[in-house]
């Protein structure tokens, strides 16, 4: 390539310039996803703080039984399958495709036993009268705020079991490597990362005394 | 388990780190039961959640076998856009004592 053809935009192997976080394109994506995801969750945390704080009768409707101990169950599934997501990531970069696979899928199950709990804690809570504007202990505006986190939240939890599944058939045939187990790897531990602030804002901090 | 970065962590972390948010995570059941109240246990929850989350994003995700410029870009970004917020809560306290009666 001549010097012409490099001021005019021509691209040689080998003198682009190196990529400053040395991960794939891929992994950045995802991490970028994550990040503006994060503050999508964090604005959703403070502006339920917010309408929390500005009320004067806030509703503490969360028993130890059933609630607490059904979140302290989602919480052990879902930090679980974080752990069953690093051994599957484990093994895919080990190149023990049969190993990875089944550990992925063993993660799907975990996603989907969370979002059962999560379906009978608000099928509990909905017997009980909360709505989206109204409920029976006070301020209206609970079950909206409580149903858009814990919505949005279980939203991600299903979408992960759709995308983990679809990489895991994916990587099986051949048409997905072992960098994209470990890329949706990222995702499924940050919806982890995200139900730990969930559970004391949403649950914790509103428990019947 | 990064696709550049050199992996340092075994199984067995992993698992120490799996019991460590677990019984973080029991921790909190405990706080929101002790007769603390307020805004003092909502910074003691929070604080719990953030050291879980950060055991989480440098073992579970690896962020700390990556570049160091990779966390750099990532994270103080991230917690600045999240401390801004923090502004909504003077008008928070303003609608709670100052609404029309």
């Amino acid at each position: 390539m001549s010097e012409v053809g490099l001021t005019m935009g021509g691209h040689v192997p080998g003198i682009t310039e190196e990529s400053p976080f040395a991960i794939p394109s891929k992994k950045l994506v995802m991490w970028l996803f994550i990040i503006s995801d994060a503050v999508t969750f964090g604005a959703l945390l403070f502006a339920y703080g917010y309408v929390k704080n500005a009320s004067p009768d806030w509703p503490e409707p969360f028993k130890f039984s059933p609630s607490i101990v059904n979140v302290m169950l989602m919480t052990f599934v879902l930090v679980s399958s974080s752990l069953t997501m690093l051994v599957a990531t484990r093994a895919a970069k080990a190149g023990n495709k049969t190993s990875g696979i089944r550990w992925t899928f063993i993660t799907v199950a975990g996603g989907i036993v969370f979002a059962l709990l999560h379906i009978r804690e608000w099928l509990g809570l909905i017997r009980e009268g909360v709505r989206l504007f109204q409920n029976p202990w006070g301020s209206p505006m609970f079950g909206a705020t409580f149903f858009a986190i814990t919505g949005l939240h279980l939203t991600h939890v299903m979408g992960g079991v759709i995308a983990l599944t679809v990489v895991a058939l994916g990587y099986k045939r051949g048409r997905y490597n072992s960098d994209d187990i470990e890329v949706w790897s990222l995702y499924w531990h940050f919806v982890d990362l995200v139900w730990m602030f969930v559970v004391p804002m949403v649950y914790l901090l509103n428990i019947s005394r | 388990m990064t696709t550049t970065g050199k992996v340092t962590s075994t199984l067995k972390t992993d698992m120490i780190v799996y019991g460590c948010i677990l019984t973080l995570s029991g921790l909190q059941v405990v706080l929101a039961y002790q007769h603390t109240q307020g805004t003092q246990l909502m910074v003691r929850m929070l604080a719990v959640a953030v050291i879980q989350a950060g055991l989480g994003v440098m073992y579970f995700m690896h962020l700390r076998d990556e570049r160091r410029n990779l966390l750099l870009a990532l994270i103080p970004a991230t917690v600045f856009v999240l401390l801004m917020m923090n502004m909504i809560w003077s008008d928070s306290f303003r609608l709670l004592h100052m609404r029309p009666k």
